[in-house]
This record gives structure tokens, C-alpha cells and sequence, in this order.
């Protein structure tokens, strides 16, 4: 097959964003039967509701949300996976769904709960399949390789069948196969979950450098505020399918000290604890037994708080949470005028 | 980059030798099998649907082979409604490839040769003993068949896929036309009752893949329904089969990604 590919309808202008989203929706029809009822009612859940957004070429943005919140379907309807139900999605000056092959070309993506690297082959092996898919002339192939077993230390592995490499080898092995054919925008859905530290720092730190090599854009979505804290500049937030947050990532970070969670049980059980002033109790669960206090780290100390509570109660076992998407989130709307 | 695809595959296998015959043995075996069971009924009643054994075993050679060549080619398409559920179908997709052909060579299975391999040796011995008289004309016809043959069979498998888009359990269901038309297509077609003949003609048109070409090849008196010419009519039913079968597929795919259609 030509090397050269001679799309037949012209390449959009890079002047394009790289992302277009305008009151963009989605729904899923849902079919749920009541206990004791026959028939089956259908109902409409809107996944992604009026969602605008634009990202310049070359911009790194973190897509977060809670579990629901919309940002699977978005990337969904981006690579062309899912046709929006309403609204305008453009991805590279393309739409996704009619050109999606094409789009495909330009794009790569990472879904880190699925695999697209063939088990059962060495992992060399799949990148031979890909840059087929993709055209890629030998050399060029070779190349691109050289540099991704490089900056994502794949050598010690690349001839071992995929079924055989751990989960952290897989994923770098992932992005790998997601960037080989150099892509314009990278898409990247959960690229570090259940990664343990090492691999996490890895992996981000080879997504910055390639990315400040080749300009390309970024777009990531994550339940890790750390993989937006040291990959993107600006951060979006969704719920409820609607764009809640979208700013600079140091704006985000100073006009939100997120709430941090302790969780502590108790050796016998309490209704309620004394609690310093600037800590609130969330909930109490397990009749009086666990008690989850909300605090913020700059204005109180997880020591201080412990002995206050060591003066009221016996401490059986404790553990800290950090700050959560959602309650990020619960935060951007209570702070709304 | 078919190559690249398909190359692939055979690379991966042959790295598993032992299983790899081993499956290729049990394939054969089980055309084996199912063939012995119609040589069973055979010795006991003498004429089956109005055939002799080597006649039967022409149908039945013939039939196993198309299916063979399909099932090698295409027979993972019914396996879409677990590659739906997992996700897997939501990688191929962002892959500037057809999605068919990347199914077709996802796993490419070269232990269903055993069933090619028995089938056509069945096919050429058995029209050996049953006085294959070739002319020009019957030997072109005798190599079309299986090809038309897997033709339809691809196509019926293509359809059961293209089902489960909306069916997600529907494998199944899709399976019943699949496996029960290679069923029917290495059985005489004489044997069955007219309303079941009729629909794996003219519905399914299992009995066009191996019994109405055997019937031509051996200038032998077809049942009603089943005129001695319609063993020339694999080809453009395989042809229309696929016609069908591919706007099928696209609009599952329309379906799947919720576009309409």
C-alpha cells in the first residue's frame, strides 16, 4: 500500500482547535424494570448535557469528574466512537463520527482499562501490526520505535508476549502503541490506574518530554490529581455532563484548598466528637464507630486534630483521604454566587 | 498491511506447535465424526434423500470445506457480543483500519484447516467413487462451489455478527443459522420436509452450498424446489448474500456508534 495517503477531503488547517465541543449532548436510553412489574420502562439519561469546550493545538488538558460524570462518553463522541445526540464535535478540524478512520490517522488513544496490543504476541510484534495500520514507511517505523523503548524503557520486555508483562510494563507498552504514529492529539482515559508510583512518574514524566518535542496536544482524563498536577496546565472539571471548572491549573489549586478526609473508629462507639473549629464531621457510620472529619491541610494538622480526638475517645484505626474529584467538585458549585 | 495482519497470526501460532496440531487433529476428527454418523444411517437404509454414500459424502466433503474456508476467515465475527461488552470493540474503532478485517485477522485461527483439509479430501475421493464424469463446464463448476460455497457461509457469518449490535446475547440465536445451515448444507437436501427446504434455499441458502451443486455435478434428479440448474447458483447467491450481509454490518456500526440508521 502508497506510503503516501491521499485523504479525499483536504486536510483541515492546523487554525483549527484541536477540540471543538459546542452544547455538546448526549443520552442513553436506559431500560429499567420495577420490582413486580412486567414491562420494562425506558427512561433517558443524559450522559453529557450542553457541554462547551475548546483546546488549542498544543494545549495539555485534564478532563476530571467523578465516576459518571460524562467524561468517557465525551471521548467517546471525540474519537468517534459515539454520535452526539446534539451539538457540534470537531477533533482536528474533523468530525469525528463520518471520518473516523481518517481522524483515527491523527489521533491517538490510550483507554487504560482495555487492552489494544495483541496478548498473545511479543510486544515488538504489535507495533509491526500498528504501523502497518498506520502506513508507516520502515524507517520511519524504526525510528519512532527507537525513541518510544527508549524514553519508556520498554527494551527489557519488548520481546515477551503481552500476556506476560505486568501491569506497568502494559501500560507503557500502551502509550507506547498509542504515540507511535506520532498523533497531533493524544487522548489518554485513566492512562495510570492501578499504577503503582514508579511506574505513574514514568510514565508522565516520558508523556512531558514527547510532548515538548513534537508540540502535540493532550487531553486527560483522570481519577489522579496528580497525573493533571505534573502533565497539564489547564484543568477542566465536569459534572453532570456540564463543564463545572475550566481554568488554569494554579488558579485551580489556590481558589480551592481541597478538603482533605480522616477517618478514624473508634474502640467504643460515640454520637459525636468535639472537634477543633476549622474541622467538620461528614458522617458518622457504623453506629458511632467510624467517624469521618473534613479539614483543610494549611489550616490544621492531621497531630493536632488526632489529640484532640485522643482526649475524647480511644482511637482503634485511622486512615486519610485525600481530597477527591467529587469533592472538588461540591466545592466549585459552593463557592458559586 | 493485510500482510502485516494476517502475517502475524500464522507467527503466533506456530509458536505453539503442539497445541496447534492438537487442534488441528481434533478438528479433523470432529468432520470425522459428524460424517460417520451419516455413514451409519447410510449402511442401515442404503439411500439417504435419494443419494448413495459416495454421493452423500460429496455433500458432505463439499459442505465442510465452504464452511472450513468461512469459519477460517471470518468465523470470529460472532464473537462480537463479548468483544461489545468488554470494550474491545471501542479500540478497534479508533483504528484507521475496516473493522471487518481487523476481526477477520484478530484471531485467525489456523486450526480450523483440519476441517478444509479433511473436507476437501472427502470432496475429490468422493467424487471419484461416485462417477464424476468432468466436462469443462462440471470441473468449473466442481472448483466454484466451495469458493461460492464460503462465499455464503462468510456472509452468514457476517450477518450473525453484524446481529449481535443489537442483540448483545444474540450469539446464540445467530449461531443457530451458522452452525444449523452448515448443518443442513452437508446433509441431502431431499431429506428434509418441503417448508424446512424451502427455508434453507431460499432463506438460508444452506442447501446451495453443497447439496444443489452435487445434484449438477452428478446429473442426478433434484426434489422439488431444487431444479438441477440451482447448482450454478452459489455464486450470485453468495454475491447477494454479501450485498446484504455488508449493509448489515454498516448499519450495526451505524447502530453501535448511535448515528441512526
Amino acid at each position: 500500500m502508497s506510503q503516501h495517503d491521499t485523504p479525499d477531503t483536504p486536510a483541515p488547517t492546523t487554525a483549527e482547535p484541536a477540540v471543538l465541543l459546542e452544547g455538546l449532548r448526549r443520552d442513553y436510553r436506559v431500560r429499567t424494570a420495577a420490582p413486580g412489574e412486567r414491562r420494562r420502562r425506558s427512561r433517558i439519561v443524559r450522559a453529557v448535557d450542553r457541554l462547551d469546550l475548546t483546546v488549542a493545538r498544543g494545549e495539555a488538558v485534564g478532563f476530571v469528574g467523578a465516576n459518571g460524570a460524562g467524561k468517557s462518553t465525551t471521548i467517546k463522541m471525540m474519537t468517534g466512537i459515539l454520535q452526539p445526540t446534539a451539538g457540534g464535535v470537531r477533533v482536528l478540524g474533523r468530525e469525528p463520527v463520518p471520518e473516523r478512520r481518517r481522524l483515527a490517522r491523527e489521533i491517538g488513544v490510550v483507554f487504560g482499562q482495555r487492552s489494544q496490543l495483541w496478548w498473545d504476541l511479543p510486544l515488538r510484534e504489535s507495533y509491526r501490526i500498528l504501523a502497518a495500520m498506520h502506513r508507516m514507511s520502515e524507517a520511519a517505523r524504526e525510528a519512532r520505535l527507537e525513541r518510544l523503548v527508549e524514553g519508556l524503557d520498554l527494551a527489557p520486555f519488548l520481546d515477551r508476549p503481552v500476556r506476560q508483562l505486568s501491569l506497568g510494563q502494559r501500560m507503557r507498552g500502551e502509550v507506547a502503541a498509542a504515540l507511535l504514529h506520532s498523533p497531533a492529539l493524544v487522548i489518554l482515559d485513566e492512562p495510570t490506574i492501578g499504577l503503582d508510583m514508579i511506574s505513574k512518574e514514568g510514565l508522565r514524566r516520558f508523556l512531558r518530554e514527547d510532548r515538548a518535542e513534537r508540540g502535540t496536544t493532550l487531553f486527560l482524563t483522570t481519577h489522579d490529581m496528580g497525573d493533571v498536577e505534573r502533565l497539564c496546565e489547564r484543568i477542566v472539571v465536569v459534572s453532570e455532563g456540564n463543564v463545572a471548572y475550566d481554568g488554569a491549573l494554579e488558579r485551580f489549586r489556590d481558589h480551592l484548598g481541597a478538603p482533605r478526609e480522616l477517618i478514624v473508629d473508634l474502640a467504643e462507639p460515640r454520637d459525636r466528637l468535639e472537634l477543633p473549629e476549622r474541622a467538620e464531621l461528614a458522617a458518622v457510620e457504623a453506629e458511632g464507630i467510624r467517624h469521618r472529619i473534613r479539614f483543610r491541610g494549611s489550616e490544621l494538622t492531621v497531630p493536632a486534630l488526632l489529640s484532640r480526638i485522643g482526649e475524647q475517645a480511644e482511637v482503634a484505626d485511622l486512615s486519610l483521604a485525600e481530597p477527591a474529584i467529587e469533592d472538588l467538585v461540591r466545592e466549585i458549585y459552593g463557592r458559586r454566587p | 498491511m493485510v500482510r502485516a495482519l494476517y502475517g502475524s497470526r500464522l507467527r503466533s501460532q506456530a509458536s505453539f506447535r503442539l497445541s496447534f496440531l492438537a487442534d488441528l487433529g481434533g478438528q479433523a476428527l470432529i468432520v470425522a465424526v459428524e460424517f460417520l454418523e451419516l455413514w451409519v444411517i447410510l449402511s442401515q437404509v442404503g439411500v439417504l434423500g435419494g443419494m448413495t454414500l459416495p454421493q452423500v459424502a460429496v455433500v458432505y466433503g463439499l459442505g465442510a470445506l465452504a464452511f472450513g474456508i468461512a469459519d477460517l476467515l471470518l468465523g470470529e465475527v460472532d464473537g462480537l457480543s463479548p468483544m461489545i461488552r468488554s470494550g474491545k470493540l471501542e479500540t478497534l474503532l479508533v483504528r484507521p483500519v475496516p473493522m471487518l478485517l481487523q476481526i477477520s485477522s484478530l484471531d485467525l485461527s489456523l486450526r480450523r484447516l483440519g476441517r478444509i483439509l479433511v473436507g476437501l479430501a472427502m470432496y475429490v475421493v468422493a467424487l471419484g467413487l461416485a462417477g464424476f464424469s468432468p466436462t469443462p463446464t462440471l470441473l468449473l463448476l466442481a472448483v466454484l462451489a466451495p469458493l461460492a460455497g464460503a462465499g455464503i457461509f462468510s456472509a452468514l457469518l457476517t450477518m450473525a455478527g453484524a446481529m449481535q449490535f443489537w442483540l448483545i446475547e444474540g450469539r446464540e440465536f445467530a449461531n443457530a443459522f451458522t452452525y444449523g445451515g452448515n448443518y443442513v448444507a452437508t446433509t441431502p437436501g431431499a431429506v428434509f420436509a418441503l417448508p424446512m427446504r424451502a427455508f434453507f434455499t431460499f432463506v438460508i441458502p444452506a442447501t446451495l452450498v453443497a447439496y444443489a451443486p452435487t445434484l449438477a455435478l452428478l446429473h442426478l434428479p433434484g426434489p422439488a424446489l431444487i431444479p438441477g440448474w440451482a447448482g450454478w447458483m452459489g455464486l450470485p447467491t453468495a454475491i447477494l448474500a454479501w450485498v446484504l450481509a455488508a449493509l448489515l454490518w454498516r448499519a450495526g456500526i451505524r447502530h453501535y456508534t448511535g448515528a441512526g440508521g
